[in-house]
């Protein structure tokens, strides 16, 4: 890196990447816990918000309006940072635990309301018939509504894995144990810690020596940012077509 | 003996009532059951935290929890308002904000209304391509900008050594982060906005374009005058919606792009940052939580009155 950046690369090497995948643990960690968060989050996440969307498009429901205020007002109102860092920390006592990167994004009213507009869409006709063959509420659910649903399905597990592999502030708030950081956040790291060593006050301390610190070189950076960003950037043009439909049906009917 | 007779039948009647009810319950029972996880998790995550909504009123000793540490009444909105790093914070959060929401929706529409003129077969790549800024991280845009803003190999600075100048410490330098931030936030977000606003293009009849050309309207003309009138109500709405979180900053964008660099706190510190920092670094749990508590109490009061306005113009698009 002596010219600077190139738009056309002088040379190919794969070098970076054969670094990045050999040497640290802490990469193959932040991996794994990655992984594992947006796989169970994503299961949670789509099938309680599958079950609530499905519960209150039910229209002979009978507590369907005071279940859709306490979602709806969610959306509007809440407690700010501090009371959820207080409910994580110390009532619940997550800090540290793979939940507390797990459970903060596990609802949003918003994916329940979008879910319901979709369950709204299923014939009546299809649950009643379902009812008069002696069907239960369980089995009209599991076996004959959510068969028919997996585009909405669908939508709503991608803006869960989009949310669980892209975040990196629920590491920022509640890990401070190491092998417990999502991707995202050890990227983040990187790329302070290595701003740190550029700027005066960290060149003053590389000769020094009091600690052995070793920035990782540009192209490691870099290779590291692929392996964060570029799992979602391939799976997305797959679903490009439910992840569209979701925003337009999201933002425009609201 | 007459009274005697009232009671027992007011009593059976709150019985037969409460038998009722019961039996009511249990029909709905299994429908109950499929809501309940995400119930809980709502009433867990989104509704305990309320009771926190107290602190603010309060001095907070962590020994004695939240129930047993003193009331203090106003203490600490008065010493909060007094400090000038909340007013630097609350100006920046409106400025950014307001940036957003005019010359980035002017950016989105802009880009929808290309889109939609360029309509081919290659839209589909568009969108794509469109798309992909939005699904990346603020952590990776950040990587992104440290390329074009890095001291030694950074683009900005190349490129100012090709007219002559010298180089600049981006990240020492706060004045310079204004336009910085807007790039960076409208560059994310603007895909994302311009895709739904050429849905809406897309559903408007295409009889009017028919007509406006063998009238012999101009592309332009044709933007300006049928396509930006009918989707006005869309783009009045998203920025209705948006005012009503004028309040509110993304924190990923001024945390992670500024480098969290507290040299350039004046031009970039916002109402979320400085939460999070009074929080976790300061550790002041009474600042934080006061604005906290007053960032979503006007939150809450603009969307109620955003809403009332949107209902007036508008009453098919209002939210409630």
């Amino acid at each position: 890196m002596e010219r600077g950046y190139a738009i056309i690369p002088r040379q190919f090497s794969l070098e970076a990447y054969k670094m990045v995948l050999t040497f640290p643990k802490q990469i193959i960690d932040a991996y794994i816990v990655t992984a594992v968060t947006t796989l169970l989050g994503t299961f949670i996440g789509v099938c309680i918000s599958a079950g609530a969307g499905y519960v209150l498009s039910r229209q002979t429901y009978r507590y369907k309006n005071i279940i859709a205020f306490l979602v709806f007002f969610s959306m509007l109102f809440n407690g700010g940072l501090v009371p959820s860092y207080i409910l994580i920390t110390q009532w619940l006592g997550l800090k540290d635990s793979i939940w507390a990167l797990i459970l903060p994004l596990v609802t949003s009213g918003w994916y329940i309301i979008l879910m319901r507009g979709f369950f709204q869409s299923v014939p009546g006709a299809m649950i009643e018939s379902a009812r008069i063959d002696g069907a239960s509420e369980f089995k009209t659910f599991f076996q004959i509504v959510l068969p028919v649903s997996k585009p909405v399905l669908a939508t709503i597990s991608l803006f869960y894995v989009l949310a669980y592999w892209n975040d990196w502030y629920l590491s920022l708030l509640y890990a401070t144990d190491e092998s417990l950081y999502k991707l995202q956040y050890l990227l983040m790291q990187i790329l302070k810690k290595a701003e740190f060593l550029n700027s005066e006050a960290g060149k003053l301390l590389q000769g020094t020596g009091v600690e052995q610190m070793e920035a990782p070189t540009l192209n490691v950076r870099m290779a590291v940012c692929v392996l964060a960003a570029g799992p979602v950037l391939v799976i997305f043009p797959f679903f490009q077509k439910y992840f569209v439909k979701g925003i337009t049906v999201g933002s425009v009917k609201g | 003996m007459n009274k005697n007779y009232d009671t027992t039948l007011k009593k059976n009647g709150f019985f037969s009532k409460f038998k009722l009810e019961l039996k009511l319950f249990k029909k709905n029972g299994q429908l109950t059951l499929i809501a309940l996880p995400a119930i809980i998790a709502i009433l867990v995550f989104n509704y305990l935290p309320l009771y926190g909504l107290i602190l603010p009123f309060k001095r907070y000793y962590p020994a004695q929890g939240i129930i047993g540490s003193p009331w203090v009444g106003l203490k600490n909105f008065e010493f909060l308002f007094k400090t000038g790093d909340i007013w630097n914070a609350l100006g920046n959060t409106i400025f950014y904000n307001l940036i957003f929401i005019f010359i980035g929706t002017a950016v989105s529409v802009l880009i929808a209304l290309m889109l939609y003129e360029f309509k081919n077969r290659f839209v589909k790549t568009y969108q794509t391509a469109l798309l992909i800024p939005y699904f990346m991280s603020w952590v990776v845009v950040a990587y992104v900008f440290n390329t074009l803003l890095d001291m030694e190999h950074g683009l900005f600075n190349q490129i100012l050594a090709l007219f002559g100048k010298d180089a600049v410490n981006w990240y020492n330098e706060a004045k310079q982060w204004p336009a910085i931030l807007s790039l960076a936030g409208i560059w994310k977000n603007a895909g994302y906005n311009a895709v739904v606003y050429f849905a809406a293009l897309m559903g408007l009849d295409s009889e009017y374009f028919e007509a406006a050309r063998i009238d012999g309207a101009s592309k332009f003309r044709q933007m300006w005058s049928i396509s930006i009138p009918l989707i006005r109500s869309v783009i009045t709405i998203m920025i209705i919606l948006n005012i009503g979180k004028i309040f509110y900053g993304d924190f990923g964008l001024f945390y992670n792009v500024t480098m969290n660099s507290p040299l350039l706190y004046s031009t970039t510190d916002i109402i979320d940052t400085y939460v999070y920092r009074t929080l976790t670094s300061i550790g002041d749990i009474g600042m934080a939580s006061t604005t906290g508590f007053a960032q979503s109490v006007c939150g809450f009061v603009l969307v109620l009155l955003t809403n009332w306005i949107v209902k007036k113009k508008d009453p098919e698009s209002a939210l409630f």
